[in-house]
């Protein structure tokens, strides 16, 4: 890495002090300058005053994986100078606040360390701590633009888009761009050997957060109940569907809600609500993350038993407990897989992007209804809520929604007796009736052991005709789920990289690099549970299979294990769950030094 | 919960309502409840109360928890979806199914341990969201399915079949859901049918959550002397407080202007709830009057019963979500999906 469009750098600053607006403004400009580029806020759970790093990578080939080390640290944070210094690549640059004297503590042999005095300047230029603050942000993004070669005409045209109807601050931001660019510019050799160029590799893009794009998803799915309790990081997914749901689903005329969103009281709430709504038959969904999940237990088990859709969103964080929550972690994937006791089993599907979830929000909507069973979509934080660079989003007119076997008043007419969970067709699935439609499909909804007719029993035979047909309708859905995306290496790889969700960027960057290194590897990204033959196939095909996952515990390789019979040893887990975004370092270290015996 | 189906033999004298239905075309499966239950005297109140506003079964929906009065719902309008849901949670199920469907009628029953102990903050929630549904608590201080344990409504110094006191102070659903700002509240006992009626009709007519507590003993555990929700102890305690009949919007309405001591309330669909004032001074649309009342009744050792607050002026869970009228769960998928003209306009945003 380092070198033109090819590099990484970081912001190291307090949260609270407004350094988000000028880091996504500086991600905002390079996108905009044609060139590939991933921005990961790597956020406190807190309001104000803890350490808060905010990394961009550029990336010309379009690696969209958090870089392993960084060229250039902004380090803004007297906390965590020591920290921020030492996480500078060797060769690399350092940025501070040469307003007071150089802290010991940033000094490190073999990186450049550059002064700008953001503090000094913006006290002679600004007034008011508040303006002074703030502005300093403003000031390092008009450096870093001087040193990496950002078009700094450019920035002006999007400050002036964003302050349109702010004339002061739109001065004062302006100010604080040239301070920095010109100081930079004045002092030091710009730009630095590692800069920006403009490319034509972001046309096709939009830059976008996971739960903005599953919220989407679940706009154009047609869902009209929302049901959820804020939690981090899922909490933007359901403030997102207000969002749209105020621009495109108020009536003409009356201006009346489409939708009906509640904030309940607890997850337990969420999910009782979101239940009751897919009994009567609107599309409904919650969105919750680790915590919320262990509260919905009960209910999940109730929706999966009385045979209700619904959609789950988990952006999960880190565990166990409280955790870390604006950490990441894939570490929900068991207690989604089989949520809640007795004999449970649930579709989960696991997008990889933002653009995923947008697509598979939609999918989780029908599958619901096609199987009317609780549906999950096992996102994560850093997919929820970091902004990604994806391909824009593309919606098929034609498309109509599969709301499954609904029997209407007309079948009812002539319906002998309704028996809600009898059916002789294949796939295990027995019509359902919604309330309110007709007096012949009226039928009790009942979490107690149910006959076929959904009558009370107590009888062996009567309880395990309903459960076996469950396990036959699961079965059949691992036919239906979205199949795993597959990557072949050069023909005849014997090494097999599976993975899920959010690892796809980093195992795929990891791929290349291997191949670079005479290292060649298939790669098989696991999309859903339950697990299509493919997933079988794709394990016996390889002599030596790593899963790459984020948790302690191997969870993807026991639910392969456990579903699949695959055995467990013949797996090597690479397992990376400090609750930050997983780099290609880490797969490509892994899965070298098991292949070749020595370290990479 | 056994399901025993009744034999459909017809009385050929039976009446029909308007939908030329009768009663019992309002009742369900066999009650499996102990002999002399409270609750299936609750039961049958709501068969007739249904029937009497002629209800069409099938518009209406009937959402329980768990415990002996969460049964009941298969025991009446087995022409009803009805909803069996977990422990405590029906209010968040009767909000979903209310958000996505609001034309159907929704009666959910419950008992004092599924909406105090377990289910307490759900029924504070739904009276706080103000679900429209008919809400019955059927309170008899003691848990029956698991053999006599106190609930929370159970009185200090009332006594189990065993002979314990029970010394924890009482949740009285009545005045929770005052303070909370319920926007109907009543009690009722299941021993007097002709005081219930027309509470759960008016109840069923109500814009909003209708909280009607009806102490409904149980003849199994919590009938013996030292209960303060025994038959005996109830009849002897209650006192009514406003009498309440319930006029449907197609009757008229005949009151002398002479007659200071009826007060007549409208209902949100233009039906009319008459009070006559039993006590001086008792105004049913008065929050603060009626809470004093049901503690001063409180303080002399009394059960507080009748329609002792209404008020039709309060926004229901729709009302402040400002949701279409149509339900939710019929609008066409057209009028809910932006398009890929409006999605690739939206694109330009994230750019």
């Amino acid at each position: 890495m380092s070198g033109i469009n090819d590099f990484a750098f970081k912001m190291a600053t307090v949260n609270g002090t407004g350094s988000a607006s000028a880091n996504s403004l500086l991600m905002q400009a390079i996108f905009r300058m044609g060139v590939p580029v991933t921005g990961k806020n790597l956020f406190p759970s807190n309001i104000q005053g803890l350490p808060t790093v905010y990394e961009i990578r550029v990336s010309k080939d379009g690696y969209t994986a958090r870089p392993h080390e960084v060229d250039l640290v902004v380090a803004l944070n007297p906390a965590t100078y020591a920290k921020d210094v030492a996480s500078v690549r060797p060769g690399g640059y350092l940025l501070y606040d040469s307003s007071w004297p150089l802290e010991p503590e940033l000094v490190r042999e073999g990186i450049t360390i550059l002064g700008v005095p953001f503090g000094k300047l913006c006290v002679e230029h600004f007034q008011g701590d508040r303006d002074r603050t703030l502005l300093r942000n403003i000031v390092y993004a008009g450096a870093l633009a001087a040193l990496l070669d950002l078009d700094i005409a450019l920035i002006g045209r999007m400050l002036v888009q964003k302050f349109s109807k702010k004339p002061r601050l739109l001065d004062a931001n302006n100010t604080a761009i040239r301070l920095g660019y010109d100081y930079a510019r004045a002092h030091y050799e710009c730009p630095l050997p590692f800069h920006l160029e403009r490319m034509d590799a972001t046309s096709d893009f939009i830059i976008i957060d996971g739960n903005t794009a599953a919220a989407l998803g679940a706009v154009f799915a047609g869902a009209t109940v929302g049901a959820w309790y804020p939690i981090t990081p899922s909490t933007s997914l359901m403030e997102a569907f207000t969002m749209f749901c105020r621009q495109y689903r108020t009536e003409p005329g009356t201006g009346l809600a489409r939708y009906c969103i509640l904030q309940a009281e607890d997850e337990l709430s969420a999910a009782g609500i979101a239940i009751g709504a897919g009994w009567a038959g609107a599309r409904s969904f919650t969105n919750t993350s680790g915590p919320g999940i262990s509260l919905m237990q009960e209910f999940i088990g109730l929706a999966y038993y009385t045979e209700i859709p619904t959609v789950v969103f988990d952006i999960q964080r880190t565990g166990p407990s409280t955790g870390m929550p604006t950490r990441t972690q894939q570490a929900d994937l068991l207690s989604l897989a089989y949520a809640s006791h007795g004999d449970t089993k649930h579709i989960v599907l696991f997008p990889c992007s933002p653009e995923e979830c947008f697509y598979l929000s939609v999918t989780a909507f029908d599958l619901a209804d096609r199987f009317q069973t609780p549906v999950f979509v096992a996102s994560d934080l850093d997919i929820g809520m970091n902004d990604w660079m994806c391909k824009r989003l593309q919606w098929d007119d034609s498309f109509q929604p599969d709301r499954g076997k609904v029997l209407d008043a007309d079948d009812l007419a002539t319906v002998k007796r309704f028996s809600r969970y009898f059916t002789e067709d294949d796939d295990g699935v027995a019509p359902r009736t919604l309330p309110g439609v007709h007096p012949a499909g009226a039928y009790f909804v009942r979490g107690s052991g149910h006959d076929k007719h959904g009558q009370y029993t107590e009888d062996s035979d009567a309880y395990q005709e309903v459960v076996d047909r469950l396990r036959h309708k699961f079965a059949t859905a691992a036919h239906s789920v979205p199949p795993p995306e597959f990557i072949n290496g050069d023909a005849g790889a014997d090494i097999g990289i599976v993975t899920i969700g959010g690892c796809r960027a980093a195992v795929l960057e990891a791929i290349d690099r291997l191949r670079a290194k005479g290292i060649n590897a298939d790669y098989m990204r696991i999309k859903a549970f339950p697990f299509g033959p493919q997933v079988r196939a794709f394990l016996d095909a390889h002599a030596k299979v790593f899963v790459v996952e984020q948790n302690r515990d191997a969870q993807l390789r026991t639910l392969l294990t456990a579903e699949t019979g695959f055995p467990r040893d013949a797996m090597t887990p690479v397992l990376d769950y400090g609750g930050m975004p997983l780099t290609a370092q880490i797969v490509v270290n892994a899965v070298a030094t098991q292949v070749q015996q020595v370290p990479a | 919960m056994t399901s025993i189906a009744k034999p459909p033999i017809r009385h050929p004298g039976l009446k029909t309502n308007s939908l030329g239905l009768t009663p019992r075309d309002y009742e369900g499966v066999m009650s499996t409840l102990c002999a002399g239950c409270g609750h299936d005297s609750v039961t049958a109140a709501l068969v007739q109360s249904m029937w009497e506003l002629a209800i069409p079964p099938h518009r209406a929906a009937k959402m329980s928890g768990i415990g002996c009065s969460s049964k009941t719902t298969a025991y009446f309008m087995k022409q009803s979806h009805g909803f069996n849901s977990v422990h405590g949670r029906m209010p968040s199920v009767a909000s979903g199914a209310n958000a996505a469907n609001r034309a159907l009628t929704y009666i959910g029953v419950s008992g004092d341990g599924d909406s105090l102990s377990i289910g307490l903050g759900q029924l504070c929630h739904a009276i706080r969201r103000n679900v429209r549904m008919l809400y019955v608590i059927e309170n008899n201080g003691v848990y029956g399915l698991t053999k006599g344990q106190f609930s929370a409504s159970a009185d200090i110094g009332s006594t189990s079949k065993k002979g314990d006191a029970n010394v924890q102070p009482p949740i009285d659903p009545v005045l929770l859901a005052l303070t909370l700002g319920a926007t109907f509240v009543a009690r009722g006992f299941s021993g007097d049918k002709a005081q219930l009626i027309p509470i759960l009709k008016a109840g069923l007519s109500h814009n909003g959550l209708a909280l009607v507590d009806v102490i409904s003993p149980c003849v199994t555990f919590n009938d013996h002397e030292g209960s303060t929700k025994s038959y005996a102890f109830t009849r002897e305690h209650e006192v009514e407080i406003a009498a309440a009949d319930f006029v449907p919007l197609r009757r008229e309405i005949t009151i002398p202007a002479s007659d200071t001591t009826v007060q007549v309330v409208q209902m949100h669909d233009g039906s009319t709830v008459r009070f006559r004032r039993l006590e001086d001074g008792y105004d049913p649309t008065n929050r603060d009057l009626a809470y004093a009342h049901v503690r001063a009744c409180q303080a002399r050792g009394e059960m507080a019963t009748g329609l002792l607050f209404i008020d039709e002026n309060g926004a229901d869970m729709h009302a402040v979500a400002k949701t279409v009228d149509t339900p939710l769960a019929e609008l066409p998928f057209e009028t809910l999906c932006p398009g890929q003209t409006a999605l690739q306009a939206l694109m330009e945003k994230y750019r």
